[in-house]
């Protein structure tokens, strides 16, 4: 595999040649965030662009295809679209919160974003604790769509809000949960060392059945997490317009859009990295030879590919299954993902201390 | 590079791509006033009474649950990193620990606090 650290040192003894330690530090600071923001725009026009796509596959439609060759342009026109709209800041609402609510969404989704690691070396932000950081900066987005709910003085959004905050806290539970049970397994919640230890083989099969049954209560969690699928209560279109973001307009409900399509990237990415080893390749204990092919293909070509495969699979949910009712979705979740998480994470703490894993 | 330089950085580009998507649809977004359409859309309805009022307090019950929940999965990362070092005994403090949660769920659930009403 590339080492990707061995580019990253490099750029920086080159430019604490030519500047002082702190100008360095400034320029690689600056570097980073226009890699975090180029990123970020390219996997929303992405995530748009196929959303679009399977969307109408799954309903024997086409989609985009008048704009550009298989209408890869109409992403562009909808970004002018979206840039070149009033924003509308309507009267009676609390302006203050109505203006905070789309940074707040946007800062907890580029933190959990810079978390991810693309591939060896490729990491931004590493920590020790990173997915314990991960499952904390995630958790801001809530706070963001509930100030956006209050704040804009509209009821269809306060209710929107409201079933968001419950749906969306209830079911952190579960993330919690059954990411709990993989760092059980792991013994680690730096991101580094996490993919690191599934060179021998990815934790979905060295956990094998709790690693499993987590890794398919957190799909379902997170997926009520990004407010979609049959989970999409908070923005019912039928019922209360638009839910949260009813009042926001142009760029400022580009924001809300973008943060959405991103959040299901990131959960699908972080899924990929925790349970499928994420930019490390599929390898067989065994096979020498089949693992040194699997070992060309570059870590972020195998990290964007499972991750996308994972959101594709999140898609194929959204399109198959009816939305459900506020009360079954809370029941689902307190009745049946926390007791199966709980039990899970006692099984996986069995075969942790008595080593029944791979 | 220092990790929490690099984390000052993010947030700063968290902050700083709001910032400049708003700054340039400010720039390019026509502007015009009208009284009807700073209004509250609720369907083209005028809106009536206030919406900063008292809401179901159904919400606030699973608000409370997920509090004491998450603190308690929070206390247990700790647990689960030097899990396979403790072995056993660490085994038997995560399974009272574990009783006293489910404990927990099991008194909400007989209460009745899980049902939507």
């Amino acid at each position: 595999m590339f080492d990707f650290s061995i580019v990253t040192s490099s750029i920086h003894a080159w430019l604490s040649e030519y500047l002082s330690q702190g100008l360095a530090i400034f320029v690689e600071c600056v570097a980073v965030g226009i890699g975090i923001l180029a990123l970020y725009a390219i996997i929303a026009i992405i995530m748009i662009y196929m959303e679009r796509k399977v969307c109408a596959a799954f309903q024997c439609r086409i989609g985009p295809v008048r704009v550009g060759p298989f209408g890869l342009f109409q992403l562009i026109a909808d970004v002018i679209k979206m840039l070149i709209k009033e924003i509308i800041i309507i009267s009676h609402s609390d302006k203050f919160l109505y203006n905070l609510a789309p940074y707040v969404v946007i800062v907890g989704s580029v933190l959990a974003f810079a978390c991810l690691p693309i591939s060896q070396g490729l990491e931004i932000l590493d920590f020790n604790i990173g997915v314990f950081f991960f499952l904390a900066v995630s958790s801001i987005g809530v706070i963001g769509i509930l100030l956006a709910g209050w704040s804009s003085n509209n009821k269809f959004s306060l209710i929107g809000a409201m079933r968001s905050g419950s749906q969306m806290i209830s079911y952190e539970l579960s993330i919690g949960l059954s990411v709990l049970t993989v760092v059980a397994l792991a013994g680690t919640m730096q991101f580094s060392e996490i993919v690191a230890m599934q060179s021998s083989g990815w934790l979905l099969f060295k956990g094998h059945i709790p690693a499993v049954i987590a890794f398919v209560v957190y799909l379902i969690a997170a997926n009520a997490e990004c407010n979609r699928g049959p989970f999409d209560l908070p923005e019912a279109e039928s019922e209360l317009t638009a839910g949260f973001h009813t009042e926001y307009s142009g760029m400022h409900f580009g924001l809300f859009y973008v943060a959405e399509f991103v959040n299901l990237f990131i959960v699908s990415a972080f899924a990929a990295t925790v349970f499928l080893g994420g930019w490390m390749p599929f390898h067989v204990s065994g096979l020498d030879g089949f693992n040194r092919i699997m070992d060309y293909i570059p870590g972020a070509l195998w990290f964007f590919g499972k991750s996308f495969f994972l959101v594709w699979v999140l898609m194929w949910i959204k399109w198959t299954f009816p939305r459900l009712r506020v009360d079954q979705i809370l029941q689902l979740e307190w009745k049946y993902l926390v007791p199966i998480g709980l039990v899970n994470l006692s099984i996986m703490a069995l075969c942790a201390v008595f080593g029944w894993h791979f | 590079m220092n990790n929490f330089i690099l984390f000052i950085a993010v947030i700063i580009t968290g902050i700083a791509l709001p910032v400049l998507a708003l700054w340039t649809a400010r720039l390019l977004g026509p502007r015009s006033y009208n009284p009807q359409k700073s209004e509250a859309y609720e369907c083209g309805i005028p809106t009536r009474g206030d919406t900063w009022m008292q809401f179901k307090v159904g919400y606030y019950l699973f608000a409370i649950l997920f509090l004491m929940f998450d603190v308690e999965t929070v206390f247990l990362f700790p647990w689960a990193i030097v899990a396979k070092d403790l072995g056993v005994v660490g085994l038997i403090s995560f399974a009272f620990f574990m009783l006293v949660l489910v404990l927990g769920l099991a008194y909400a659930w007989k209460k009745g606090v899980l049902e939507w009403k």
